[in-house]
């Protein structure tokens, strides 16, 4: 050990040039990563951010994703998550996996986003998002997170056509008044994404309008007055629970009949992603469908 | 002859009073319709009302429905079993069958049980319940004290209340776990009208076993010896305070969730105004237990409207400062 210290403190001098090295390549490669040299190891903690990273990352370049991102009922894209490992979220499996780049939900656990960070992961977190315009803004910067910006912009731009087309044969003034009944009577009031899509079809909100906001309790007696003409349900977990039996209540079945109702899976609610999209078409369509049956009859 | 005429006023007042809850019950709401236009909705509804019809029969109607029955059922059960033990502390909830009926319904609810045969739901429930009260009267049996009965119903409790929590917490559905609070505190909150038919039979059916006790409670209070000599089939009695309890209590459970302390509150309040003869007192109890009940329902749904609050809170909060006083008060005279 002595004469090798010896040594260095000899050579020291001599080698100070050397010494600031890595400060030069830093300097030199800092540029390259502001134009985002594109990460190779990502890690997503939270379904929405799977479902945006699965659609635009290059193949191998995410490591992860979430449990949550096989879970037919938050997730769409359920076959494509079977072909990546899954984390469980918790910092010390994620730091096993030695990622660039850690994609999380803004809910995501702050002291799990925290510890990853003090280990010198970097960490990016989306929003819940709240406006239908949010899934082609969520795929753009997934596309500049993942140097994907081509890809992303593609598919942004098939999602702006979309809504744009729906945009166009929306009514000036929403007649149909809508109700999204959820698991326990909870609703969607103004300030949700469900909110959004609702309004997106050309339907009225009947629970932003009786002045609920976010997530709020919709009590049965005020649904069954409020009288909706379509009444959105969720999708159904295959194994009872007492939550979703509201869905069954006699005073709920007797309220509207069968062609007034329409199912959404938290597939397309929970997240803003192109399924999103999907459920605003299919509720612009059953609009049209309910208002011809109205002029007709 | 004033005597006389106590225990008839007494049981017309508690009548009333029972109807005048349940009146309000129908007329407690978030929709706030007016008095006369509710009622006029559920009974003979306009045209122009068949929403708030809608609301009076299938919301309203049957969680007053529920609020009565099930009242019924505790009331009648606690003044039976404290009766047949012979125990003031005695009561569906504290000793376990309501636990244990809570651990059947949700067995029947959450394997799907329920979904395929809807009688599967009272019918575990009330195994559940037989079990536990069949249990816990082996432990009492001939000399256990008070204590020993009130000790087997912890115990029986506990086992049924993690087993409720244990079955919720393995469904695969995720809002199962968030039940649990349901089945261990009870609520009547938008239960219908298919609850009503699934459960009030099998708790008629008990209220009438338990009211075949009456008789030979009364004999029993003179103690077992001298009820037997009196002609009392003790094996008979307490087949009858089994079933009628399981029956009772096993459906109330299975609809509406472990309310506990009910049943022992009522028999106690009303026992100094009727006399000593349990039979005098389960009339008065079943009464007296269905306008508890009843208020308690209309309580919750005045101080947190929107926040979904368990009954068995309210009743709890009623209940265990009046248990602890109940304890102290049998210390004393034990001592």
């Amino acid at each position: 050990m002595k004469p090798l210290l010896r040594t260095k403190r000899r050579r020291a001098h001599r080698y100070g040039v050397v010494a600031c090295l890595p400060l030069a390549v830093w300097l030199a490669i800092q540029p390259m990563a502001a134009r985002g040299a594109a990460p190779v190891r990502v890690v997503s903690l939270n379904v929405c951010t799977d479902q945006l990273a699965m659609l635009v990352a290059a193949p191998g370049q995410l490591a992860a994703v979430s449990h949550l991102a096989r879970e037919p009922q938050q997730s769409a894209l359920v076959e494509e998550a079977r072909a990546y490992p899954i984390t469980t979220g918790h910092a010390e499996d994620v730091f096993r996996l030695a990622p660039d780049l850690v994609l999380a939900g803004i809910h995501t656990t702050p002291e799990t986003v925290r510890l990853l960070q003090r280990l010198g992961v970097r960490v990016e977190r989306f929003e819940s998002a709240t406006a239908v315009e949010a899934v082609a803004i969520g795929v753009r910067r997934m596309g500049r997170l993942l140097g994907r910006e081509e890809r992303a912009e593609r598919l942004a731009a098939a999602v702006e056509r979309r809504l744009a087309a729906v945009a166009a044969d929306r009514p000036e003034r929403p007649r149909i008044g809508a109700v999204f009944l959820d698991a326990n009577s909870y609703t969607a009031g103004s300030g949700t994404l469900m909110h959004a899509v609702i309004q997106a079809a050309g339907l009225r909100n009947i629970a932003a309008e009786l002045g609920l906001a976010r997530t709020a309790r919709l009590p049965l007696e005020a649904l069954v007055l409020a009288h909706p003409g379509l009444l959105l349900v969720p999708q159904r977990y295959g194994h009872p629970s007492m939550g979703e039996a509201v869905l069954d209540h006699p005073a709920v079945r007797a309220l509207v009949a069968d062609r007034h109702r329409a199912v959404i899976s938290g597939a397309e609610s929970t997240c803003a992603t192109p399924a999103t999209i999907t459920a605003v078409e299919r509720l612009a369509a059953l609009r049209r469908r309910l208002a011809a049956r109205e002029r007709g009859s | 002859m004033r005597a006389a005429w106590r225990y008839p006023v007494l049981l017309v007042l508690l009548g009333g009073l029972a109807a005048l809850l349940f009146a309000a019950s129908l007329l407690t709401g978030p929709s706030g319709a007016g008095a006369a236009e509710g009622l006029a909705a559920l009974f003979a509804p306009a045209p122009d009302q068949e929403a708030l019809a809608l609301v009076m029969r299938e919301i309203r109607l049957p969680r007053a429905l529920l609020g009565l029955t099930v009242g019924v059922s505790l009331g009648l059960a606690g003044a039976v079993l404290q009766g047949f033990l012979r125990n003031p502390l005695a009561e569906p909830g504290l000793i376990g069958v309501s636990g244990a009926a809570a651990f059947g319904a949700v067995l029947a609810f959450y394997t799907g049980l329920a979904g395929m045969a809807a009688l599967a739901l009272p019918a575990m429930a009330l195994a559940g319940a037989v079990l536990a009260v069949a249990l816990v009267f082996a432990i009492a049996g001939r000399h256990g004290g008070s204590l020993t009965v009130i000790l087997a119903g912890i115990a029986v409790s506990s086992l049924a209340g993690a087993l409720v929590s244990l079955t919720l917490n393995l469904s695969p559905n995720p809002f199962a776990a968030y039940e649990i609070m349901f089945w261990l505190l009870g609520s009547l909150a938008d239960r219908s009208m298919q609850h009503v038919a699934l459960a009030v039979p099998f708790m008629a059916a008990g209220w009438l076993l338990l009211a075949l006790t009456a008789r030979s409670l009364d004999a029993l209070t003179l103690g077992e010896d001298a009820a037997a000599a009196l002609g009392v089939r003790l094996a008979r009695v307490r087949l009858l305070a089994v079933l009628g309890t399981a029956l009772a209590v096993g459906a109330a459970v299975a609809v509406a969730g472990a309310i506990g302390f009910a049943g022992l509150v009522v028999p106690h309040l009303l026992r100094p105004l009727v006399g000593a003869e349990p039979s005098r007192l389960l009339p008065a109890s079943a009464l007296g237990g269905g306008a508890l009940l009843l208020a308690a329902d209309l309580a919750v749904r005045l101080i947190a409207p929107d926040r979904d609050l368990k009954l068995g809170v309210v009743t709890a909060l009623i209940g265990a400062p009046f248990f602890v006083w109940l304890v102290l008060k049998t210390r004393r005279e034990a001592a």
